[in-house]
């Protein structure tokens, strides 16, 4: 007889990664059904709610829920010991010391002063963190997401009062010196820096430089709003100040998100001060797209842009006529619903490149977009509120995979992979039996995934992409080839 | 940009996702991990707390109230009747804590009040004082610290009480205190009975005016005793200033005999005097009680500041105040001491935590002290090691380190000054209190000592209140 438990922790407090790395290894006990160790957030509780437990009322942000589903309760009982287990085997690692850890990034600087902080805490919390470093004179990286907008510009001016760079909030991507923080690819030394207010936009960039020939310098994140009126670039400033002043730098990248075109001309203007040599890859309709940025870098520095890789079927099959795009990276998204636009008409996304295409996707996995083109940002705020980011947990879009191919109106799917530090250890490896599962008598059905990954990556470049082709996806290096893609496979078709 | 294109950072922090540390240690940087948890509060308090935090004033706003704080100096000018020093009238009595009726007073303050009705004629008997005092007949309660005042335990204060008179010469300030009376069945701890009374006729009558000629003349001949010196110095001789003040009573002895076998009174009064406050260990306490006070009334009223200037209870409520948000309290039903009992008593016996001494934590001393007084250890319950480490928390939710204060074990290293309301939301970790605990039914007196916490919220009120006046 099956046995369902749902406990409420209260006073305990794990992030949303050790909880997923808990939850999966509960899972994975002998006669353990179902498990979801989580904070309750209201999205978690959302999800928990859909997995089928009820909870108890007045369940929130600051309580641990544990939810099993087993066999018999004996199962149970193993299920909740292995719950145990991946939560104190953690805080074991942690106090090893015997001074006490610090608990705020202030105490930490106060004892140890380091030139910069990255930042990862939820975001209602991430301002007290960031304002620390800044205050004692670190840089930060802020890679938290739901920080309001007046704290992120209140957090520049001070930043810029110190005379310190802030990257973010919402910053995923950052190299600095070589070090990689945050989402990271492994790229050689070189000539450019790249100023992105973007992380996978940034992360596509890299990967495409790489794999012409061109190595990195540094890449400072800004956070997604940088470039936004409100915001007003105040991180990008600083930034092309510092870079000018920096001797190994011969030639900066601007890339972000569509941005607002008032701020981009202060900057250019500001970069034309400085008699600083910068390529603009500032996404939006009409402009090129990222392939194109780094195919122009690529040029300037007497390099030769190759055919960029794909592998894969040449052709994809039988397709159906709705595109569906799952994207992790917002900026991914952004170009892929660019390029695509271009050979379809309107896409719908919860990121919408205009306010009249709008998909609402709050309630986790059960929107439904009918027989519109859409796409999705999984990274996105709304998505992410006390959960992982899907390059780390990517189980809320693997699950709408199998819901779209399901779908006979959907003709392709277009799906991005990001490697790189701070990424999951091997995407392909859950990726691909879900491909392989969504092809499955779907005949009407192409998968396309564009993969962003640099040969020395952690993950093994030439593996995950020889996986996924395995899988029946055609894989791209650019992105904006993916799009193009994805959306050949579709076109031409009429709704049935 | 301050080094930050220069070359790989030297080494970085990280809070939040592991994740993120682990990517860094993979690429063999030096990680420095904070321990990072949710605020008191949760998140509810997330909007305050960044609201705070990016009040431009904040930062200046502090260094200007830690800056008085720590520049407070104290000097004994005077002893006298409270009613001379504060104008204290007649049916008004000055109690600790926040503000309190009869009706929600505790059992200590309620017998200390009818003990002082008594004292002051106003009652022929403790029955008849609780009666009247129960009608509120006549008769008015009021906080020592609106008044420049501090009261150990109930802290009650009657027009006829002597105190000492502490002047602040950088900044002007003036504070007073009660002259201490004792340990055991003590005004102070709630009892009321005869003995009490009689010692308390004998402060009025002897004590208090041959301390006040000893003190005047010493003040005409070398100068005021200057009690932050002593202070600093009995630190290093063993005390924390709170729970133990054996040291600096002996250097208060010691200054002033000469003065008292100077004055041409009655031998045996003198030696009375003396023998008072040799025997009483605490007899110190209030002189530094009212010099902490005036260092932290000196700190008051810097818009944006967020700095803690005093945590006083009532026996009911604690309560604190904050340098930014002038005089309002932010209470919260007083927690209960845990500690050693005298005698017989036991946990049961205690009433919740009382008093205005506290404000010797709030000036970095105390409990803030505690490594400073490894003998007191052991009786607030813990090995020299739990001493060092409660000192070293105490870093970490205060705005500097006291300059005059130091701590040998430490090296030296200032006493932990200045708590910060913010650092103790984020942090979860409270201020450490050394305290007396009095018996929770009038009359009983002390019954242990121990340690105790504020409620936690009175800091996340504080926290609502200076979001509100953010900007």
């Amino acid at each position: 007889m099956s046995h369902e438990h749902v406990e409420v922790r209260t006073g305990t407090y794990h992030d949303s990664v050790t909880l997923m790395q808990a939850s999966r290894s509960v899972a994975s006990v002998d006669g353990v059904v179902a498990a979801q160790v989580a904070m309750g957030t209201p999205l978690n509780v959302d999800v928990l709610q859909g997995m089928g437990f009820s909870l108890p009322a007045g369940v929130g942000a600051s309580d641990l829920v544990v939810a099993l589903r087993t066999d018999d309760e004996a199962a149970l009982a193993a299920g909740l010991a292995a719950v145990d287990a991946a939560l104190t085997s953690r805080s074991e690692g942690t106090s090893a010391s015997t001074a006490e850890p610090p608990r705020t990034t202030g105490i930490a600087l106060r004892r140890n002063a380091s030139p910069l902080a990255v930042v990862s805490v939820p975001g209602p919390f991430a301002l007290a963190e960031a304002m620390d470093a800044v205050a004692a004179g670190s840089s930060v990286m802020v890679f938290s997401d739901n920080v309001t907008v007046a704290e992120e510009v209140a957090l520049k001016d001070a930043a810029a009062a110190q005379d310190v760079l802030v990257m973010g909030p919402d910053c995923g991507t950052a190299v600095v010196g070589g070090v990689g923080l945050g989402f990271a690819n492994v790229v050689e030394p070189g000539p450019v820096s790249i100023v992105a207010a973007s992380g996978t936009g940034a992360q596509q960039l890299m990967a495409l430089l790489a794999h012409g020939g061109v190595g990195v310098r540094h890449c400072l994140g800004l956070g997604g709003r940088d470039l936004s009126a409100a915001v007003g670039g105040r991180s990008a400033r600083q930034a092309l100040t510092a870079l000018a002043a920096d001797p190994g730098t011969e030639l900066v990248v601007v890339v972000s998100k569509p941005a607002d075109p008032d701020v981009v001309s202060a900057l250019e203007h500001q970069a034309a001060e400085l008699d600083l040599a910068v390529e603009w890859a500032t996404l939006g309709p009409g402009r090129p797209d990222l392939t194109s940025a780094a195919e122009r870098v690529i040029e300037r520095l007497g390099g030769h842009t190759r055919l960029w890789p794909s592998w894969g079927p040449e052709q994809p099959r039988s397709p159906g006529h709705a595109l569906r795009g799952l994207f992790c990276g917002g900026t991914l998204c952004d170009e892929a619903m660019l390029v695509a636009g271009e050979l379809l008409g309107p896409i719908r996304s919860n990121i919408p490149l205009s306010s009249d295409l709008a998909l609402d996707v709050s309630g986790a996995g059960r929107w439904d977009a009918g027989s519109d083109h859409a796409m999705v940002d999984f990274g996105d705020d709304a998505l992410t509120r006390g959960r992982a980011h899907p390059m780390i947990d990517p189980s809320l879009r693997d699950e709408r995979l199998a819901i779209e191919a399901a779908d006979p109106r959907v003709g392709a799917i277009l799906l991005d992979v990001v490697l790189g530090h701070g990424a999951h250890p091997d995407p392909a490896a859950e990726l691909g039996p879900a491909i392989e599962a969504a092809l499955d008598g779907a005949s009407q059905l192409a998968v396309v995934v564009s993969l962003t990954g640099t040969p020395a990556d952690p993950q093994g470049f030439g593996r995950q992409a020889a996986r996924l082709a395995e899988a029946g996806a055609q894989v791209h290096l650019s992105n904006a080839a993916a799009a193009r893609a994805a959306a050949e496979a579709v076109r031409t078709k009429e709704p049935s | 940009m301050r080094g930050l294109l220069d070359g790989a950072p030297s080494s970085v922090v990280t809070v939040g996702v592991d994740l993120l540390a682990q990517a860094l240690d993979d690429q063999a940087v030096a990680v420095d991990r904070v321990d990072w948890r949710p605020p008191l509060g949760g998140d509810a308090v997330a909007g305050h707390l960044s609201a705070v935090l990016a009040d431009a004033r904040r930062d200046a706003a502090n260094r200007t109230a830690l800056d008085r704080l720590l520049g407070a100096e104290a000097e004994l000018v005077d002893v006298v009747p409270a009613s001379e020093a504060l104008g204290l009238q007649r049916g008004t009595f000055l109690h600790a804590g926040p503000p309190i009726t009869w009706e929600r007073a505790s059992g200590p303050l309620r017998g200390a009040l009818m003990g002082a009705m008594v004292l002051e004629g106003l009652a022929s008997s403790p029955e008849d004082a609780e009666s009247r005092l129960a009608d509120a007949n006549g008769v008015t309660l009021d906080p020592c610290h609106h008044h420049h005042a501090v009261g150990p335990m109930a802290g009650v204060v009657s027009p006829s009480m002597w105190g000492f008179v502490l002047r602040d010469p950088v900044h002007g300030g003036m504070a007073f205190c009660t002259l201490n009376e004792g340990l055991g069945k003590v005004l102070r701890y709630g009892a009321y009975g005869p003995e009490v009374i009689e010692r308390l006729q004998w402060m009025a009558r002897v004590l208090g005016p041959l301390l006040q000629q000893a003190v005047r003349r010493r003040v005409d001949t070398t100068g005021p005793v200057d009690v932050r010196s002593i202070i600093a110095q009995m630190l290093q001789m063993g005390d924390e200033g709170h729970n133990r003040n054996r040291a600096g009573t002996m250097m208060l002895v010691r200054e002033l005999v000469p003065e008292l076998l100077e004055l041409g009174a009655p031998s045996g009064d003198v030696s009375d005097v003396v023998r008072f406050c040799n025997g009483n260990d605490h007899f110190f306490l209030n002189l530094v009680m009212p010099a902490c006070k005036l260092a932290l009334d000196a700190a008051r009223d810097v818009p944006g500041s967020t700095m803690v200037v005093a945590m006083a209870r009532n026996g009911t409520d604690f309560g604190i105040q904050v340098s930014g948000t002038g005089s309002q309290w932010f209470t919260a039903p007083a927690n209960t001491p845990d500690g050693l009992f005298l005698g017989d008593f036991g946990p049961d016996d205690a009433n919740p935590d009382i008093g205005d001494s506290a404000i010797t934590e709030t000036g970095g001393i105390g409990g803030f002290a505690m490594a400073a007084a490894p003998a007191i250890v052991r009786f607030v319950g813990g090995e020299a090691d739990d001493a060092i480490a409660t000192t070293r928390r105490m870093y970490d939710i205060t705005l500097g380190e006291h300059p005059a204060y130091q701590v040998p074990v430490l090296g030296f290293r200032g006493t932990p000054t200045g708590i910060d309301v913010t650092a103790v939301v984020r942090t979860g970790v409270l201020p450490v209190i050394n305290t007396g605990m009095a018996g929770r039914v009038a009359g009983t007196g002390q019954v242990g000592a121990g340690l105790v916490s504020p409620p936690e919220a009175c800091f996340t009120q504080a926290l609502d209140a200076l979001a509100a006046r953010a900007r």
